[in-house]
């Protein structure tokens, strides 16, 4: 089986798209960790609970972005092959 | 695409990339109309003729709502609402308008996956052309309302005004807010895309009735809650310019 250039690329392109979206464990732990806290503050005082929940989602889309990132990274090296 | 990869797991039909419906010369270029013009161009008219019979409504308002008007006066007050809670008695006077209009474009583009269109936000010039008119608002109102030494002391922030060793750092920071504020819309309606093209694509002998669950959650709730960010974000950072006041 005769392997060229272009199909080591391809292959080391995939293996680096996994890699990638490793990045996606950030985001969940900081977003779980945003949730936790949310529901602890809707427990200490549930008047406020629009409030916290407008101000968690805003955090939460925020800290999302690290792990859209890697994504992104991820689709361009499978889609878009800019190495190749 | 990437043609070996997806031959090889037995579907030929995923398809979720941009596609030109024709092209013309300009000067020299040739340049595409692509499917995402033909959807922002779908969604544009929905919201125009939306605007159009919310007029006709409106011009012959009862004083007890029914239907139609019921629907209108809540979408109308619920975005004055969230606009002046943010933004403040001074500001949201003069955006209220501006974050109505981008917050039922960018939701009706994000929710038009359900209706079979490829959503016109899953392509980064969308997204950018927005990220960039959220860039100039900010400096335009920065300019507008703040003296020029406080706009300098701002961006020499943590060390004082007469050493600017900060300036580029924060130059950079300035710089990457359209940058993070498009492609935080993008990738999140671009990845909705990709599951649901990629759930159709190579589950389609299985695929029946189950997929609108992951329509629901890909393009209702995350299409809302990626609109919802995007304009309080807008709405954030347009306000910092006011806090002197």
């Amino acid at each position: 089986m005769n392997i060229t250039g272009e199909d080591l690329i391809l292959a080391c392109s995939a293996i680096g798209a996994g890699l990638a979206v490793i990045a996606g464990i950030g985001p969940g732990i900081g977003q779980g960790i945003a949730a936790g806290h949310a529901a602890a503050a809707v427990g200490r005082n549930p008047g406020a609970k629009g409030d916290v929940m407008s101000t968690m989602l805003l955090g939460q889309a925020v800290a999302e972005t690290t792990g859209l990132y890697g994504l992104l990274i991820a689709m361009l090296l499978l889609f878009v092959k800019p190495l190749v | 695409m990437n043609n070996a990869i997806l031959m090889s797991s037995g579907a030929d039909d995923i398809d979720f990339m941009i596609h030109g419906v024709f092209s013309y010369e300009l000067f020299g270029q040739t340049l595409w109309i692509t499917t995402s013009h033909v959807c922002i161009l779908i969604v544009v008219l929905l919201i125009a003729a939306l605007g159009i019979a919310a007029n006709r409504t409106m011009k012959h308002a009862k004083e007890i709502p029914e239907g139609f008007q019921n629907v209108l006066e809540i979408l109308v007050e619920k975005l004055d609402g969230v606009v002046y809670g943010t933004m403040g008695k001074v500001a949201a006077p003069k955006f209220v308008n501006y974050i109505s209009t981008i917050f039922i474009f960018i939701f009706m583009s994000n929710i038009s996956g359900l209706f079979g269109l490829r959503p016109p936000t899953a392509d980064y010039g969308t997204t950018l052309a927005l990220g960039l008119i959220t860039f100039f608002l900010i400096h335009i109102t920065q300019f507008k309302n703040l003296p020029l030494s406080q706009i300098w002391k701002d961006m020499c922030s943590p060390l004082p005004p007469w050493l600017p060793i900060w300036f580029p750092i924060n130059l950079i920071s300035e710089i990457a807010v359209p940058i993070s504020l498009s492609l935080r819309l993008f990738a999140n309606v671009l990845s909705g895309t990709v599951m649901m093209a990629l759930v159709y694509g190579l589950l389609s002998k299985i695929a029946l009735v189950w997929p609108a669950a992951l329509h629901v959650y890909f393009d209702l709730f995350s299409g809302a809650i990626q609109t919802y960010v995007f304009c309080m974000l807008t709405m954030t950072y347009i306000s910092q310019n006011y806090e002197t006041e």
